[in-house]
């Protein structure tokens, strides 16, 4: 007994000298990060918690901070990707105080995150909360949806699938495609999409399969790949993600067709190096921010990056620009009242690390920007995915995507002053 | 642990049943109402002056979610603890009274319809009875297995449902609405979170009272007679599969009104409230609180909704956590927590409680350094095996540990290991204490 | 319409013979030992996990016998400290029992191996395609799978059938008492059992990492499945789980072939709804949409009116 109990008083001696104190800046700026860093979908999270804290840390804080030395500090919450999680998190993030949620992660949970946020301010009007979305794309939180105090920094379904169906367009020897997806909102406002926008642009391409599989719950996608090949399509567009698209993908090119698969998330978090040789001129994605060729300072902060985090990538360049345009308003309003905040974000024009520009268009609060299409490939990779020596190269860009996009946005606006 | 001499077939369960056990069940059956009034008075005072303890808003959101799962957990004890049915597929009943509350909400707002707030829940647990009746007309047939399976077919039928009747549960996104639109109750309108608790304490309190009086109806006696067993149960003239029935419409009737509550806090249904997820949470709530007493649902509601708001913010590993907890008490205390705590009630009364206390003090160092060790072995490990290279510092109990170096995990290997060699080397003296101070020989098993 | 007949018969055969080596261990640990093993599909997954760490080593081949073989020590382990202390209270604890397993086995590869998928692959040996007819593939590994599948069956069904073990097995699930009498150990049989149906799990998991995917959420998506082919089979009847292994199988991979909708079924009928009514997506409903949850109606249904499953003896 006594030995253990004389080990434990030594453990603690030795543990309170490993005691690391971190030097905590004055009153810093906090941005609750809300997003799953446990369970299932916790690498995704963890990735964009990452690219966050970097980004804070190199674009604010190295260079002095905001507003006279205040720091950006991310206070990340788990969300566990659940909406009623995401909602108790959003409230303990109000009770400290913060004024600044950022959030990418599932549709659901971002739907759920601006109503609450919504009727929160409503509620609340001393204790406002911005809600910077880096990465739900449904289009309707920037439509019917959307509130003055939601901003999305992600080029949302329907710019990228404007973008992609222009790039189907130029390809004239595409006559039949494809369209396969993950049965939920996100998934069905994708093929919608597709069809509307393939009807106007290529009116001769026949959409041979539309179909919408369960989400998360298809073991094996091969009974989907046979009926693709089966088809004859030469072109299949997917929104999947996860597992459902490293399945499905996989299971595609194994029945042999090698026609491009058009992706929203074919890339990086494992998929590219699983895919590896198997998608080598066959994967494509559509995205914001391009990788290959990048530009000079986007290859500093990246091997600044890899240094930090080599087994992570910077999958998501909009939350760089989210934190940089952030900070910009905070400077421009010249205090970090969220209602000033947001006004000056409104109509920012940013230009950012990735070459290209981005403009938070005011009427729905979307950011509008340049997206590209991208093929998965080893050839002329300078930043790769995945450590896995394949990347996205640039096939096609698309300038100011989605610039006169319609909206059915109608938000109310709160007093400036 | 009796719930389950219903479906033993092979070997019998454990013959002689410990004396502690005995008295435990006697005071749970014996005894009337009246003699629990000052615990609900108790409870009374305890829910009013909670959220001046903790006045925090995230304070008062936690116990708003408890609230909810208290409510949820006690309903799922009148099928697993009174009942005997093992039900994979409760969140069913939970989720469709939250969906349908909501949709009220919104006729409240846009239609016009006439509802106070309060009354809500009580909307929400007729739905979750209106879905219980015809689900339990042919899953209540059989007990045991059966049952089992076919909760489980249910709960992957109606969670696939969800995204598939958009119209309906809203897919991805659910449904949403806004509590405030109601006509206001005594001037208040639901605006704050703390007008919110006090809804919620209220509906917990209400609920827990008809769920225990439930239980002390010829009905809710003869579930935990059919439970025990059936066939003695139909000699007496009940049909086990009308009790059975009965105890699972009650069942889910409360879940519909944990719905509706979950409805007036998040204003928000998605498919995650009524999917696998849910149902196997609230079975770990009520056993490891504890299914053979009343209150067992909860402690384990309290305690798995502390780990999953204020543990996981401390933690990735919080579900290892809980998972180790579950299969340990699934192993070693069959009857929760509830039950670690009520194998003392004779030694309690009998006054004998000081020695075995004093042994359980003794046992206490190695139990914490055992703690200690194993917690700290596991944060590290996880840091040693998922961090990027970069990152070397594990951080638990407020201290920054570099896993590259030895000295850590010396030190957490020699407290894990020393704790658990202590732990056995006083475990006869602490079962021989137990013995003694419970009266019985053999001791706790 | 033939290609797409041919390769869905294929592909439910690989699906279904996959199904059965789980299902065959779970049938046989149930009828022996009256437990519905929750955490079987887990087995099955740290029979993956196992292979694709030793893969990373030495090699596919290997981690084809030392992965079950571990599994099967480690279902041996779960069985003589877990689930036989779990025993005497009776059946549905030992049902929470390995529901709380399966919850702790996730979150314990999630500790070892991280959440990410892991890039277990085929080896090269077998990455090419069998034989292309209309134009697809029919890969090799998948060739492998049913091979491998088929010649488990035959060995488990002589084993039973003629070996000596194979015949205490047999007393041992009708007579346990009696086989104990005559003087057979039969918790060692109980063990061995078990831990030979984990071991099948195992090695389902290994020739399936490579074809499904090797994530912590594998067992999970199986998990369920496998329960349901055993209840449809009937409790106890391997022949049952064989036959049920491939209805489902063929019932999963047509349904997704087949386009049918419920638009269809009521166009044929004359009646059409307009696409704002509040019933709307019972109508837009088509057969992929719910191809995987026919399982579960099937579940349903065969409790409901045949609870002793299509070839099973004894009531659930």
């Amino acid at each position: 007994m006594a030995v253990t109990r004389r080990t434990a008083f030594a453990a603690t001696i030795g543990l309170a000298l490993a005691w690391s104190a971190g030097a905590e800046a004055a009153d810093p700026i906090k941005i609750a990060f809300i997003d799953p860093l446990s369970g299932p979908f916790a690498t995704t999270g963890e990735s964009g918690l990452r690219s966050f804290e970097f980004a804070a840390e190199t674009l604010v804080n190295a260079k002095g901070g905001v507003l006279d030395g205040r720091m950006f500090e991310i206070v990340p919450l788990d969300n566990k990707i659940s909406p009623k999680e995401s909602l108790i998190q959003l409230k303990r993030a109000i009770s400290d105080g913060i004024n600044y949620v950022v959030q990418g992660n599932s549709s659901g949970v971002a739907n759920a995150l601006t109503d609450a946020i919504e009727k929160h301010n409503k509620r609340n009007p001393d204790q406002r909360v911005l809600f910077l979305n880096y990465s739900a794309v449904d289009p309707a939180l920037t439509n019917d949806k959307c509130n003055f105090w939601h901003f999305r920094f992600d080029a949302n379904a329907d710019i990228k699938m404007d973008a992609l169906t222009d790039a189907i367009g130029e390809r004239s020897e595409i006559k039949k495609v494809y369209i396969i997806g993950q049965d939920y909102s996100f998934g069905k406002a994708v093929a919608a999409a597709a069809v509307r926008m393939l009807a106007e642009k290529r009116p001769d391409i026949e959409i041979v399969g539309n179909e919408l599989h369960p989400i998360g719950k298809v073991k094996d996608f091969t009974p989907y790949a046979t009926k693709i090949k089966a088809s004859g399509a030469q072109a299949v567009i997917t929104g999947n993600w996860g597992a459902d698209m490293v399945g499905l993908g996989k299971a595609i090119i194994e029945a042999g067709v090698d026609s491009p698969i058009y992706t929203y998330y074919g890339a990086h978090d494992g998929i590219t190096a699983t895919f590896g040789p198997l998608g080598e001129g066959i994967i494509r994605s559509v995205r914001e921010g391009t990788l290959n060729p990048p530009t000079p300072e986007f290859k500093a902060l990246d091997d600044a990056f890899k240094a930090k985090y080599p087994d992570n990538d910077i999958n998501q360049p909009r939350i760089f620009n989210t934190i940089a345009m952030l900070a910009k308003a905070i400077e421009a309003a010249g205090t970090t009242d969220p209602v000033k905040v947001a006004y000056a974000l409104e109509g920012m024009e940013y230009d950012t690390i990735m070459g290209g520009k981005v403009w938070m268009r005011p009427s729905d609060h979307q950011a509008i920007q340049d997206v590209h299409i991208s093929v998965h490939t080893n050839k002329n990779i300078v930043v790769d995915a995945d450590n896995s020596g394949y990347g996205l190269a640039n096939e096609k860009t698309v300038p100011m995507a989605g610039k006169d996009s319609p909206t059915s946005c109608q938000m109310e606006r709160p007093n400036a002053a | 642990m009796s719930v389950n001499q219903s479906t033993t077939t092979g070997a019998t369960a454990d013959g002689v049943e410990p004396a502690w056990k005995r008295v435990a069940d006697e005071q749970m059956r014996r005894g009337a109402f009246s003699r629990t009034l000052p615990v609900w008075g108790a409870a009374v005072v305890i829910l009013m002056i909670m959220p001046l303890v903790f006045p925090s808003a995230v304070a008062v959101t936690i116990m708003n979610q408890m609230g909810i799962s208290i409510v949820f957990a006690l309903s799922y004890n009148m099928l697993l603890g009174q009942g005997g049915m093992l039900s994979f597929g409760h969140a069913v009943y939970f989720g469709l009274g939250g969906f349908l509350s909501v949709h009220v909400m919104n006729s409240v707002e846009y239609d016009g319809w006439w509802l106070p707030l309060p009354l809500l829940p009580l909307v929400g647990g007729l739905f979750g009875l209106a879905f219980a009746i015809p689900i339990g007309g042919f899953s209540t047939r059989r007990a045991g297995t059966v049952f089992a399976m076919i909760s489980l077919g249910v709960g992957e039928l109606v969670a696939a449902c969800s995204i598939i009747f958009v119209a309906f549960f809203g897919g991805e996104e659910g449904v949403s609405g806004d509590r405030t639109m109601g006509p206001p109750v005594f001037g208040f309108e639901f605006l704050s979170e703390v007008e919110v608790y006090y809804l919620t304490a209220g509906v917990v309190l209400v609920a827990a009272l008809f769920m225990y009086l439930f239980s002390r109806t010829p009905a809710g006696r003869m579930a935990n007679a059919v439970r025990d067993n059936e066939e003695r149960a139909e000699f007496v003239g009940y049909s086990q599969r009308y009790v059975r029935f009965v105890s699972f419409c009650a069942s889910g009737f409360f879940a519909g009104m944990a719905g509706g509550l979950f409805a007036i806090n998040y204003e928000i249904l998605t498919e995650e409230n009524l999917n696998l997820v849910t149902s196997g949470w609230v079975l770990l709530m009520a056993f490891i609180g504890g299914v053979g007493f009343f209150v067992g649902p909860i402690v384990g509601a309290i305690v798995l909704t502390l780990l999953q708001t204020v543990l996981s913010n401390h933690t990735e590993l919080w579900q290892l956590y809980v998972g180790i907890l579950f299969v340990l008490t699934v192993m070693y205390a069959p009857r929760g927590l509830t039950g670690l705590v009520a194998m003392h009630g004779p030694a309690l009364r009998s006054g004998r409680l000081g020695p075995l206390v004093a042994a359980y003090g003794v046992a206490l160092v190695p139990l914490v350094a055992f703690l200690a060790g194993a917690i700290l072995l596991l944060e590290m490990g996880n840091v040693a095996n998922q961090s990027v290279v970069g990152e070397s510092e594990a951080h638990v109990f407020g201290l920054s540990l570099d896993v590259s170096t030895a000295p850590p995990w010396l030190v957490a290997a020699v407290l894990a290991v020393g704790g658990a060699y202590a732990l056995a080397r006083l475990a006869p003296r602490l079962r021989d204490a137990f013995g003694r101070a419970t009266g019985a020989a053999g001791g706790a098993p | 319409m033939t290609e797409l007949v041919i390769f869905s018969l294929l592909n439910g055969l690989v699906t279904g013979l996959l199904l059965f080596m789980l299902s065959s261990g779970l049938t046989l640990i149930f009828s022996m030992m009256g437990v519905l093993n929750f955490a079987h599909a887990s087995f099955y997954m740290l029979g993956a996990y196992f292979a694709y760490t030793i893969s990373t080593y030495v090699g596919f081949w290997p981690g084809l016998v030392i992965a079950p073989l571990l599994v099967g020590v480690a279902g041996a382990l779960v069985e003589r400290y877990g689930l036989r202390h779990v025993h005497r209270h009776g059946h549905v604890a030992e049902l929470i029992f390995t529901f709380g397993l399966a919850f702790l086995i996730e979150e314990i590869v999630q500790f070892f191996w991280g959440k990410a998928t892991k890039d277990y692959s085929a080896p090269e040996i077998l990455q090419f395609p069998l034989f292309t007819l209309y134009g697809q593939n029919f890969p090799a590994y998948k060739a492998f799978m049913i091979l491998i599948s088929v010649g488990i069956f035959i060995g488990l069904f002589t084993v039973l059938s003629r070996s000596r073990v194979g015949l205490i097995i047999q007393a041992a699930i009708t007579h346990p008492h009696t086989v104990s009498n005559l003087g057979h150990n039969v918790p060692l049989v109980f063990m061995g059992v078990f831990g030979v149906g984990s071991a099948l799990a195992g090695l389902a998991g290994v020739i399936a990492g490579p074809a499904l995917g090797t994530f912590p959420g594998m067992a999970f998506v199986l998990g369920s499945i496998v329960f349901v082919v055993i209840v449809v089979g009937g409790l106890g009847s391997l022949a049952g789980a064989f036959v049920a292994s491939l209805l489902i199988g063929w019932l999963q991979t047509f349904a997704i072939a087949l386009d049918w909708s419920v638009n269809d079924l009521l166009a044929l009928l004359g009646v059409s709804f307009d696409a704002d009514h509040a019933l709307r997506d019972l109508w837009t409903l088509s057969l992929p949409q719910v191809a995987p949850i026919l399982p579960y109606i099937l579940l349903i249904l065969i409790l409901i009116f045949r609870p002793t499953g299509l070839m099973g003896k004894r009531e659930t």
